[in-house]
């Protein structure tokens, strides 16, 4: 497929945030490399939506294929987050396990995937439930292999339901600012606890919670970017080189890690707590930082970097 | 959903050689065009899928402006609508010619 | 005998009254329901603070919940309809007859209570004719106003959001009426005197600050490629054109993507220095890039802007600040700026018909006008000429004495052919007619009538109304900008064509603009984030415009 405009392809200028699925994966590959597999001509489009009178998308909201990444083959996939939230429907989720599963004959030096989703699509709940398991399985099969699985997160739509189950399977995240990850969202959450619980309207709360910057001082994320396709080009590279290996001793690891986690911070009532647990100087500052200062503020958090996962 | 279709004879073919291309998003006021170079020179049809009913007569406004101005001759054209103005699917249409024309 | 100080005297009267429930001047937020129903009479005309912006919240809380059987009738004369409070006195009772300007946000309940005849409508004015007429016929009895802080002797500080305060305070307290002010705190001394204690009756320490809505705020994350384009046309073919220095902003999209055009796009046609210096117009955040890159020599404003406080400090050299550092802004007298002392007016509507008579009011919203009307209209008491007012005179002078021409003021239209949900910016009639005959006006609500109006630009082209000669000639160069829309597609081709000839409609590539070039890369800042970092952090935009 011919990508987009030359001017909308140049990744230093081009915003993450801002980006299509499609111009993320051709500006963040090497030039020219990317290939589509079920590319937009091929049709394959939900069956469900017509049912509900909702339209579809040629590619399903999903853009999956094959690119080089500094002259190593990486298997891509990007979910389109303003296609209906990005969310997983049949297609979209078939599209991204047979990426994942012919990632073991294909043997590339990682899967790249490029979170922008709410989570399951409620038109197809059914099958995008099964795609959310089916990929978590896929991921296990190809970490298994050898063969690290990378998340980039920086979208509209965050990475939230299953998503967010699926990013915690990844062997490494990138996230910018503006990305979020979470399982349930500020909605979901106002909704079932109330208002004075998480006011979803509340925007700083929602991102100082849930948003690229906490994630990646509490070790959630393992890379931080500033919002250009470059930055999360050269992350994506970094982390590639240092996935940890998917063993016994990395999920004991894990697990060791998210239950000290849970105790030290178990008792915070908000971000800002945690990060002055975390030996941050000035919590409240930490939202305003432009990214030199926010990776110099990370660069004295020891819990920032690990070796689980 | 309504579909509609409009077929057109253009007086010379798009230039360039370019087999395809897509742009734009299916999200709420916008569209994705999907151009295929399949017809005959000096053939050009639009198809269009819209959850907003009502408004062929401004689609094919819409269409025949274009190929009035583009002459796109040879493209097969699909979109996917998600109730966009008409000004935004002329941009698209105009932008969509320009990725062909490479 | 002659009876010349029965006002004064039911003015005493009424103090006196409101003195037992008060410490001096100051009432505490609990006794505001006893203070409203000892000072206030039956029948009162009542002017209640609060505009597009600032509201007196809490004694508008207070109002709504006095006894209607004490307190009814009353005649509200107030710039904004934005609470529901602001209605809920209608519904009560306690109010019955309304004259106002603005109603954005209560603009569907409005329209609902209008047609239910529970509400008795005088008119809706533009701001400076609201003020104009509480010297003349419309004087308050009882004013409410809202004001940051107060020391006990009632001296006031209003703060950035200065706005409508001291019109309203100068026709009540100096005409036997009595102000209430509202204040976040009581302090030992203010940062500086906004009102003169001794026009201020009564201070009530608020329970809450008060509320100012961020409506001049637009996020650049939500510009599309088609504002940008109509934006690039406005710029090229209207304020390079006619070298517009002295101007006012509307607040839609449009405009501000003007805003973050000018160090780019603006940038590279050299346009720095001789377009958009000087400006009546709130502190926009979409201007701050502008700002920023030496564009603007000054801003007055009518109030000020949520979060844009500190960036408005560190900027004195352009905006109006007191001794204390803070902005100073004024509504009427903004108002009277922009009337007078700006060549050119551009903003948006919700509806144009065939001659260019315009309206934000539908057959269920009654938004009101708030300063649109004022703003877009051309003053004939003007007297002093510039380069743009005078071209734009020559431009519309179609017959007489070349030496008795006079100037005419830029009123530019900028709207999308659609606006939301498919709905049509053209259209054959304004609801605003029907709306009148429903409710037995006597005067359709229009924004802005078709002789004030000079340009209309939309995605399609700019028409140039001022180089028609006749209404057939104007109906088919608005026709010739209207786009896809019924309207548009009953053009007349051939009268169109004829009409581009001659420059009346221009389109994209009349002006050498290429619509594909119509990028978001091209707005200084997309994201209210980018605004805070050209603003060196000194911006600190409302949670609800952030994502980070």
């Amino acid at each position: 497929m011919a990508g987009v405009r030359p001017a909308s392809t140049d990744p230093d200028a081009l915003s993450w945030y801002e980006a299509t699925a499609r111009q993320r994966v051709v500006a963040l590959a090497d030039p020219g490399t990317f290939q589509e597999f079920l590319p937009p001509t091929e049709r394959r489009m939900s069956p469900h939506l017509p049912l509900f009178d909702l339209p579809r998308a040629f590619d399903d909201g999903i853009v999956v294929g094959r690119a080089a990444l500094d002259g190593k083959t990486v298997l891509v996939a990007a979910q389109e987050g303003r296609f209906m939230g990005g969310a997983f429907g049949e297609i979209h989720g078939a599209k991204l396990v047979g990426l994942l599963r012919a990632a073991l004959t294909l043997k590339p030096a990682a899967v790249l995937i490029l979170f922008d989703t709410g989570g399951v699509r409620l038109q197809e709940a059914n099958a995008g439930e099964t795609a959310i398991a089916e990929t978590m399985r896929a991921i296990i099969d190809v970490r298994a292999a050898g063969i690290p699985v990378i998340g980039l997160i920086g979208g509209r739509a965050g990475c939230y339901g299953g998503g967010g189950l699926i990013a915690g399977t990844c062997s490494r995240l990138a996230a910018s600012e503006g990305g979020r990850i979470s399982v349930s969202g500020p909605e979901v959450i106002e909704t079932n606890k109330g208002a004075e619980e998480f006011d979803s309207r509340d925007r700083a709360l929602v991102w100082r919670t849930m948003g690229g910057k906490h994630r990646r001082l509490i070790g959630g994320a393992d890379a931080f970017c500033a919002d250009s396709v470059s930055a999360f080009r050269k992350a994506a590279l970094d982390l590639i080189g240092r996935a940890p290996a998917f063993d016994l001793a990395t999920l004991e690891a894990e697990q060791a890690r998210l239950e000290s986690r849970l105790a030290r911070f178990g008792d915070c009532r908000d971000a800002t707590d945690v990060w002055a647990r975390l030996g941050v100087n000035d919590p409240e500052a930490v939202p305003a930082m432009d990214t030199r200062a926010f990776d110099e503020t990370v660069s004295r958090v020891r819990e920032a970097d690990h070796d689980a996962r | 959903m309504e579909s509609l279709t409009f077929r057109h004879t253009t007086k010379k073919p798009l230039p360039g050689s370019v087999p395809n291309a897509i742009t734009g998003v299916v999200a709420s006021g916008n569209l994705e065009i999907l151009l295929e170079r399949v017809l005959p020179p000096d053939a050009c049809e639009v198809a269009i899928e819209t959850p907003i009913a009502g408004y062929g007569a401004v689609w094919e406004a819409v269409v025949a402006d274009f190929v009035a101005r583009a002459q796109p001759g040879g493209l097969r054209i699909s979109i996917n609508d998600g109730g966009a103005r008409p000004d935004t699917v002329s941009l698209r249409l105009l932008q969509g010619a320009r990725l062909m024309e490479a | 005998m002659t009876e010349w100080r029965a006002e004064r005297q039911a003015r005493d009267a009424r103090i006196q009254a409101g003195r037992a429930h008060a410490d001096g001047k100051v009432v505490p937020a609990g006794s505001v329901i006893d203070l409203l129903e000892a000072v206030l009479r039956p029948g009162d005309r009542v002017c209640l603070e609060g505009d597009n912006q600032k509201q007196a919240d809490c004694l508008a809380r207070g109002l709504a919940a006095c006894d209607p059987g004490k307190i009814h009738d009353l005649h509200m004369v107030q710039s904004g309809i934005v609470l529901p409070e602001h209605l809920d006195v209608f519904e009560t009772g306690i109010a019955k007859r309304l004259d106002y300007s603005y109603s954005g946000p209560q603009g569907a309940r409005i329209a609902k209570m209008l047609y239910g005849g529970q509400i008795q409508l005088g008119a809706v004015h533009t701001y400076l004719e609201l003020f104009a007429r509480y010297f003349v016929d419309l004087t308050p009895h009882v004013a409410l106003i809202a004001g940051v802080s107060a020391d006990r002797d009632g001296n006031l500080y209003t703060g950035p959001n200065t706005e409508d305060t001291p019109t309203v305070v100068e026709a009540t307290a100096f005409k036997n009426g009595v102000v209430i002010a509202q204040v976040n705190q009581i302090v030992d001394t203010v940062p500086r005197v906004d009102i003169p204690g001794d026009r201020i009756d009564f201070v009530v320490e608020a329970d809450t600050p008060f509320y100012v809505e961020p409506l001049f705020t637009r996020d650049p994350a939500a510009m599309t490629e088609t504002q940008i384009l109509i934006a690039m046309m406005a710029i090229k073919g209207i304020y390079a054109e006619y070298g517009i220095r002295r101007l006012n902003h509307g607040i839609g999209f449009g405009t501000a993507a003007i805003e973050l055009l000018l160090p780019t796009y603006g940038e590279k046609l050299g346009l720095k220095g001789q377009i958009c210096t000087h400006w009546a117009l709130n502190p926009h955040p979409t201007l701050i890039p502008a700002i920023e890159s030496g564009w603007v020599k000054q801003v007055h404003c009518f109030g000020s802007e949520v979060g844009m406080d500190r960036y408005i400090r560190a900027r004195p050299d352009i905006f109006f600040t007191g001794a204390d550092g803070s902005l100073r802004s004024n509504r009427a007298f903004c108002q009277t700026a922009g009337l007078y002392a700006c060549d050119m007016f551009i903003g948006a509507t919700l509806q144009i018909d065939l001659m260019g008579h315009s309206s934000t009011i539908t057959q269920s919203r009654v938004a009101g006008f708030g300063g649109a009307p004022n703003m877009g209209s051309d003053p004939h008491g003007r007297r002093h000429p510039s380069d743009a007012w005078m071209k734009a005179g020559r431009e519309g002078q179609i017959v007489g004495d070349p030496a008795l021409m006079r100037g005419r003021k830029l009123v530019v239209q900028l709207v999308e052919t659609f606006g939301e949900k498919l709905v049509p910016t053209f259209v054959e009639t304004l609801d605003a007619l029907e709306l009148a005959k429903k409710i037995g006006l006597e005067l359709a609500p229009v924004m802005i009538y078709a002789d004030d109006v000079t340009h209309i630009v939309t995605e399609e082209g700019i028409a140039n109304l001022l180089l028609c000669r006749d209404a057939d000639e104007r109906e088919q160069a608005i026709r010739g900008v209207a786009g896809y829309t019924d309207v548009g597609r009953g053009r007349d081709r051939a009268k169109v064509e004829e009409l581009r000839a001659r420059g009346v409609i221009r389109r994209p590539e009349d002006l050498g603009i290429e619509p594909l070039d119509a990028d978001r890369a091209l707005l200084a800042a997309k994201s209210i984030k980018e605004l805070v970092h050209w603003s060196g952090g000194l911006y600190e935009p409302p949670a609800k415009f952030r994502n980070w």
